[in-house]
């Protein structure tokens, strides 16, 4: 049983975390950076804590300074929220250590999952698709050739230790193979200080269909069927959906197999994400699990009606799941943007600043989270993320509609944001459509 | 002439890709920032030597603040 719960985390996410926190009469402890004193997420909490300077190694990514806050509050469980320290095995295991609950699947799951290639080899295992490629890294580039030989061109080098699309480079030809392969090991070593690469075929025009997961700990584990997430840039998502348009139900039933087999065959505890890129014929590859609550869970309990924060607080205090999957289902469609303090203008640059005037949607059908109010100071130090809108509707494009209209309505001065970028993508004909790939944003398919 | 190189963003100084007398191609980086988790070059507008750097690692810039001088 569970009665305190610190979140280890900032802006919009921490501010959710809370709000179900409060639902279920749980005590709040909010922890915060120097830079985040006025923040609305402290507000939010029935007690808050300063945990260091404005650098997020100093202060949201430093574990000492966590559980030192735990400890002085009297907390019996952490939630990490997404980002920062949601996705680091040493955290989950410094938490259960200190006789903390950690609110998400158990260290093991997450060091297993974190290493690309044994998550790739564990998944391959268990019966899920993977992309073809390499099953380890490769040692250097004589060694690259003799994989390309097999999987062929084009090809993308990967970091083994990396994530969020950082030191990533696609190889179109046996030709640039070799000076691709000693560029992408120098950014790997300088950004994750492991030059280890593998290798795997690079999907023209692939789809990013992603599956949630729960598992309760006890054997239950059911999935809440998928999101689209292929508007993307840099692997970044900005718009999420599900349903994902236009899926065969056979193709639907695989994604949704594929995930809990895989979940299952790592024991996943908690809420988690499969992801897959899905190819023109709707053939689906495991791209990678993401062992958290993620930045579009949004998606997913409007379009089931269910509550996934909820639902990680009661299973990680030890309840079974309290749904069986034949109860799981979509209703209508549910699509969600994601406001950045970025310059679309100017391709996207950070746009730090402070909030000066804020006036949030609403409206049949509306949820916003924002992680903002009047007056935010938007640091450099974080994630871009201001604000996310969502839109249910009955179909697709009553959805559209919806979410067009709350963007429309939407009043965020003292920054630039990507409202505009993203009032150009839901008025494009292929996204009306439903037909998206993750390679649009950055082919230039909304430019202005 | 010499000319200021500024800074395009507000950022953290992530990194010093330059030093005093290097010389530098139109484009090249001569420090790299750090805004919301982004790495973003500072880049040289034209070629010639670097004169003087006048940031440090871990310092925080404001957009226009000049943080280079080009020869």
């Amino acid at each position: 049983v569970l009665g305190k719960i610190l979140v280890a985390n900032r802006g919009e996410i921490a501010r959710r975390v809370f709000r179900a926190c409060r639902q279920l009469g749980l005590k709040t402890v909010a922890v915060y950076s120097e830079a985040d004193r006025d923040a609305p997420h402290v507000a939010d909490a029935d007690e808050a804590l300063l945990i260091g300077p404005p650098p997020a190694r100093q202060s949201y990514l430093n574990i000492e300074a966590i559980l030192n806050a735990a400890r002085r509050s009297g907390a019996d469980a952490v939630h990490p929220g997404y980002g920062f320290l949601s996705e680091n095995w040493r955290f989950a295991d410094a938490c259960t250590r200190a006789g903390l609950t950690f609110i998400g699947p158990p260290a093991p799951a997450i060091r297993q999952m974190g290493d690309k290639t044994e998550a790739r080899r564990l998944m391959q295992a268990a019966g899920v698709p993977v992309v073809p490629g390499s099953a380890e890294p490769v040692a250097d580039a004589a060694a690259a050739e003799r994989v390309a030989a097999v999987i062929g061109f084009p090809l993308i080098l990967k970091s083994a230790a990396g994530g969020g699309g950082i030191g990533m480079m696609r190889v179109a030809g046996g030709a640039e193979l070799a000076s691709a392969f000693s560029t992408a090991r120098r950014r790997a070593e300088a950004a994750f200080g492991d030059g280890a690469l593998y290798i795997e075929r690079y999907l023209e025009h692939p789809r990013h269909v992603e599956v949630q997961i729960l598992g309760d700990g006890r054997g239950g584990i059911v999935h809440l069927h998928e999101r689209e997430c292929s508007i993307q840039r840099r692997h970044q998502k900005l718009i999420e959906e599900s349903p994902a348009p236009g899926l065969a139900a056979a193709v639907k039933a695989g994604l949704a197999q594929a995930a809990v087999r895989g979940a299952r065959a790592i024991g996943y505890v908690n809420a988690g994400t499969m992801e897959f890129l899905m190819d023109a014929a709707g053939s689906v590859y495991f791209l990678e699990m993401n062992t958290r609550l993620q930045v579009e869970h949004p998606v997913t309990e409007e379009v089931t009606g269910l509550d996934l924060v909820v639902a990680q607080l009661r299973v990680a205090a030890g309840e079974p799941l309290a749904w069986p999957q034949e109860q799981i289902v979509q209703r209508g469609a549910v699509i969600e943007c994601r406001v950045y303090a970025e310059d679309p203008v100017r391709g996207f640059l950070p746009s730090p600043g402070t909030i000066q005037r804020l006036r949030l949607p609403d409206g049949e059908g509306i949820r916003v989270e924002s992680g903002i109010i009047e007056g935010s100071v938007v640091s450099v130090h974080y994630d871009p993320l201001l604000v996310k809108v969502i839109a249910r509707g009955e179909s697709r494009a009553q959805a559209i509609e919806r979410l067009a209209a709350a963007l429309n309505a939407c009043i965020v001065e003292g920054v630039q944001t990507t409202i505009p970028f993203l009032r150009r993508v839901l008025a494009h004909p292929d996204f009306r459509r439903g037909h998206v790939h993750t390679q649009m944003v950055e082919q230039g398919a909304f430019d202005a | 002439m010499p000319e200021e190189i500024k800074a395009h963003i507000t950022g953290v100084v992530f990194q010093i890709t330059t030093r005093p007398g290097d010389r530098v191609q139109a484009g090249d980086p001569v420090i790299v920032l750090e805004s919301m988790k982004m790495e973003i070059p500072v880049e040289a507008p034209r070629a010639g030597s670097v004169m003087e750097i006048r940031v440090k690692e871990g310092q925080t810039v404001q957009e226009g603040e000049t943080v280079a001088v080009l020869d």
